[in-house]
């Protein structure tokens, strides 16, 4: 298969706490892959640097095979990179559907002056997605008066207008009851289903989930990737028994 | 199909869509046509009242424009001095009198001056953005003072202005006057409610709200927030040529930080959300100023500001708020 993102050598630093150190990851197109590691692992900070939110200190980040690393967030959107955020980063103050308007026209490399917002392609797409993520009943409501798992949702619908190459969710079922997740996280990689050319990386901490929706697992324990393999691999090795889910393992 | 559990009962309808073009467009010549076929039977006092109304109006306006992408500017008396001046400058320097066309040089000439500002301001928010137009405004008073061949801190008058080749008899010019302040106000409304309601528009509401997940969705802020100050800019310097072509006189207190204040004032007291609002808080403030400096001279501003914080209680999205409702856009 293609390979779509490249991580070659990225290392980043806070100060002397070393967020990345050295992490060399290729990823292939059609990829379902989920980044464990406990809290201050580096997950966030791995996304962060794709997206261009954070450089790297070292090493380069290649998507279909050009280096984005000098690229700033929007720029890299626009090349297929979409993102959702741990706390959803939505428009409190508009509705619902108009949230979706909004990614749409971000999306738009014609923006007008003229054309309204609600135009008919914009709204069949809002309309499709938000059926899709099972939002079509709160499509009026505003944001700032939806429970949080329904902001979740949207967050994501929103990042997936723009039918993006590689989709970064981050923490997608953190704040939501743990009775409420696996149908969340079904809901999520179903709607995704129907997007077949994107390529998903997931951050997440329950690893029932992991197992459940993951293709393969990157594992981080202080900015270094101590694991990249299939879910059962992955989960079984030590430094991931150790490190990532907790278990008192003899040293 | 699954049910997601994690919803919170059933949904309201709150937001509604724009309103439909042609109906938004019907109200606005609507409007028009009253206030053309009443200011025939309006005494001149109110037809002057309605004319400054509305070009001020237009400043505020352009305030209402960046409003909607969370900032406020305090110097718009810039570009309503820049306007004013350059309408005035080219009708005595150039011989130009046609008053259509002073006013479109007026407000080109204002965006033409603040583009070169927008790409600095657009990176700056809240009080920081305020101060910098303030000080924007300030420094042109300070200039527009300081130069005797603009007239120094009297000003200068400017003579009757013609309109697409005719000349405006005295009984009539104030009405003419009068009927291009109003048309120019339509044409700008609808602008802008059109502008409202475009992908543009939209965005610029998306910017107010979280500028870190416009950026995130490949929108540009800074791209938004430069546009709408210039068009603001434009606004302002139309509204500046208008007023300065009825008052028939232009000094530099049209860019002193009072004058930018008051056109925040009717921003403020219009909400962003209606544009009609703009023009309808305009003209309050233009006969609250009427009447109480005829009948409480010293006391106006008082009422004024009593009047600004009552709004701001019960009306915190202005008074354009009491016809269009929160989800509107």
């Amino acid at each position: 298969m293609n390979t779509l993102l490249e991580a070659r050598g990225v290392g980043r630093r806070f100060g002397a706490v070393v967020a990345a150190s050295d992490i060399n990851i290729r990823i292939a197109a059609g990829e379902r892959v989920s980044l464990i590691g406990s809290n201050g692992a580096g997950k966030t900070t791995f996304v962060n640097m794709i997206t261009g939110y954070l450089k790297p200190d070292e090493g380069q980040i290649l998507l279909d095979g050009r280096d984005i690393t000098p690229l700033h967030p929007r720029a890299v959107t626009r090349l297929g990179v979409a993102r959702s955020f741990q706390i959803p980063q939505l428009f409190g103050d508009l509705s619902v559907l108009d949230n979706m308007l909004v990614a749409n026209a971000c999306h738009d490399r014609r923006l007008s002056f003229w054309q309204a917002a609600q135009r008919p392609a914009a709204l069949e797409r809002a309309e499709t997605l938000l059926e899709r993520f099972h939002l079509s009943e709160h499509r009026n409501r505003y944001v700032s008066e939806l429970p949080g798992g329904v902001r979740k949702l949207l967050d994501i619908a929103m990042a997936l207008t723009g039918s993006p190459k590689l989709l970064l969710l981050d923490e997608p079922t953190s704040g939501v009851a743990a009775e409420e997740k696996f149908l969340m996280m079904d809901t999520i990689m179903t709607a995704l289903g129907a997007e077949r050319a994107t390529t998903v990386l997931f951050v997440e901490h329950d690893m029932d989930i992991v197992e459940r929706h993951a293709s393969r697992v990157v594992a981080f324990y202080s900015g270094r990737v101590i694991a990249d393999d299939t879910p059962a691999a992955a989960l079984a090795t030590d430094d991931v028994r150790r490190y990532v889910t907790g278990e008192l393992l003899p040293e | 199909m699954a049910v997601i559990p994690f919803s919170s009962g059933p949904s309201s309808s709150l937001s509604r869509p724009s309103a439909s073009p042609w109906r938004t467009l019907a109200l606005g010549l609507g409007c028009c046509a009253t206030l053309a076929v009443g200011g025939l039977v309006m005494p001149k006092w109110l037809t002057f009242l309605i004319t400054m109304a509305a070009a001020n109006g237009l400043v505020s306006l352009g305030i209402v424009v960046l409003m909607r992408g969370g900032v406020v500017s305090f110097g718009q008396g810039m570009v309503f001095a820049l306007g004013g001046y350059t309408a005035a400058l080219v009708f005595n320097k150039l011989g130009f009198t046609d008053a259509l066309g002073l006013t479109l040089a007026g407000g080109t000439l204002a965006a033409l001056v603040a583009a070169p500002f927008a790409p600095l301001l657009s990176r700056y928010r809240g009080i920081f953005f305020a101060m910098l137009t303030l000080a924007l405004s300030m420094v042109t008073y300070g200039l527009l003072m300081k130069l005797d061949m603009l007239g120094g801190s009297d000003g200068f008058n400017l003579g009757r202005p013609t309109l697409l080749g005719y000349a405006l008899p005295d009984a009539q010019v104030g009405y003419i006057l009068y009927l291009l302040t109003i048309a120019m106000a339509t044409v700008m409304a609808l602008l802008a409610r059109v502008y409202f309601d475009s992908t543009r528009g939209l965005i610029t509401l998306a910017v107010r709200e979280n500028e870190l997940r416009v950026e995130y969705l490949g929108g540009s802020v800074r791209q938004a927030m430069v546009i709408n100050f210039i068009l603001a800019a434009f606004c302002g310097g139309l509204g500046g040529a208008l007023a300065v072509m009825a008052l028939g006189h232009i000094d530099p207190g049209f860019s002193f930080w009072t004058t930018s204040g008051e056109f925040v004032f009717v921003a403020i007291l219009a909400g962003w959300q209606s544009v009609i609002a703009v023009f309808v808080a305009s003209t309050a403030l233009e006969v609250v100023r009427s009447f109480s400096s005829s009948y409480f001279p010293n006391t106006w501003q008082l009422a004024l500001g009593l009047f600004l914080l009552f709004v701001i209680r019960f009306l915190p999205r202005g008074i354009g708020s009491l016809w269009i409702k929160r989800g509107a856009r």
